[in-house]
């Protein structure tokens, strides 16, 4: 696969997942449990966008048809957006947020450690940046989750049937295609077979803090390679994209 | 009134510079050390502000009572040799 058309594409699923993971946490905005956790999860939203905005730009340039990183957010539809599942599900209440955020943050940390090596520098340069503010995002949704896991019984119930719901996206997080292998083979990409074992540790080592059941591994629904999502994705594309279809070009 | 069901209340220090004072930033609530100190970071240091952060429970704070400020305070007043500034530096002096 020629290295244009598959870096386009990484950079794709690195800022899509970026900007929709981003954009479901600004739903929290004025709706936390608390003032402080309300700040907390804006400013991890607002990292998230910081990401999407640097990987869409370069992909942009990577595409070379003149467009801008604000051109892919609002002008792409459904079937041309290569996030993570996990990034589009719902919020649902706070234990189904923070499982969500936990377990994508431990895949995104991993994969930008790993990704800080890449022999394309604007790449690693960008992972590297980018693994301070998921570190961070990692250990604020884990340290929730231990305490949501280890608190109440009803906590407890709660958190154990997010994980239990969600597990079945996580499959989708490991999924690899020819693009992958384009650039695995060239130094560029990441091999995720190998932060496979990485991931299941920090996950497993949190679940155990957090007294919870680590789920089954069964039906795993994937669909983020071929740019196939839940029903999930259409809603929240019509409201980050409704104020650029309806005034193309609008401007603060 | 309702019970406050937000957690305890924390006072958080942030050092702006190494090397300098940590200095009173304001507080806020959380249940545990940890959680406190996540949410001083995420509600006081987001522009870059700290290079350091303390937190420690509000009631661990003890407090001078504004009732004891005469007995306090007042006194300093009427002592102007206890300022630098009550000294005069003799000419030609280079150092004190």
């Amino acid at each position: 696969m020629e290295l244009r058309e598959a870096l386009f594409n990484y950079l794709l699923r690195i800022g899509d997942s970026s900007l929709i993971g981003g954009q479901r946490l600004a739903e929290w905005v004025s709706n936390g449990p608390t003032l402080e956790e309300d700040i907390a999860l804006t400013n991890i939203g607002l990292d998230l966008i910081g990401q999407a905005r640097a990987a869409l730009s370069y992909a942009a340039e990577i595409e070379g048809k003149g467009k801008t990183e604000d051109d892919l957010a609002y002008f792409r539809s459904e079937r041309e957006y290569y996030n993570t599942l996990l990034s589009e599900l719902p919020n649902g209440n706070f234990a189904d947020s923070m499982s969500k955020l936990f377990l994508n943050s431990a895949f995104f940390y991993h994969f930008y450690k790993a990704l800080g090596t890449s022999k394309d520098q604007k790449l690693s340069a960008f992972a590297l940046k980018s693994l301070k503010e998921v570190t961070y995002h990692l250990r604020h949704s884990g340290e929730w989750v231990i305490r949501l896991g280890d608190g109440t019984p009803e906590s407890k119930k709660k958190i154990q049937h997010s994980f239990d719901e969600i597990w079945m996206f996580t499959g989708d997080l490991f999924e690899m295609n020819e693009v992958d292998e384009s650039l695995i083979e060239m130094g560029i990409g990441v091999d995720l077979n190998d932060l496979r074992s990485d991931w299941n540790r920090t996950v497993d080592e949190v679940l155990s803090r957090a007294t919870l059941q680590r789920p089954k591994d069964g039906f795993m629904q994937t669909g983020r390679l071929n740019a196939q999502h839940t029903e999930y994705l259409g809603h929240i594309l019509s409201e980050l994209q409704y104020l650029q279809r309806a005034y193309p070009g609008l401007k603060w | 009134m309702e019970k406050d069901t937000q957690g305890d209340i924390w006072e958080v220090f942030i050092q702006n510079k190494t090397g300098m004072p940590h200095k009173h930033a304001g507080s806020v609530h959380a249940t545990d050390k940890e959680m406190a100190l996540q949410n001083a970071r995420d509600t006081y240091t987001r522009r870059g502000e700290g290079t350091s952060i303390w937190v420690v429970k509000s009631d661990f704070i003890v407090a001078s009572n504004p009732d004891d400020s005469d007995s306090f305070f007042d006194p300093a007043n009427d002592k102007l040799y206890r300022q630098a500034s009550h000294y005069h530096v003799p000419k030609g002096a280079k150092q004190i």
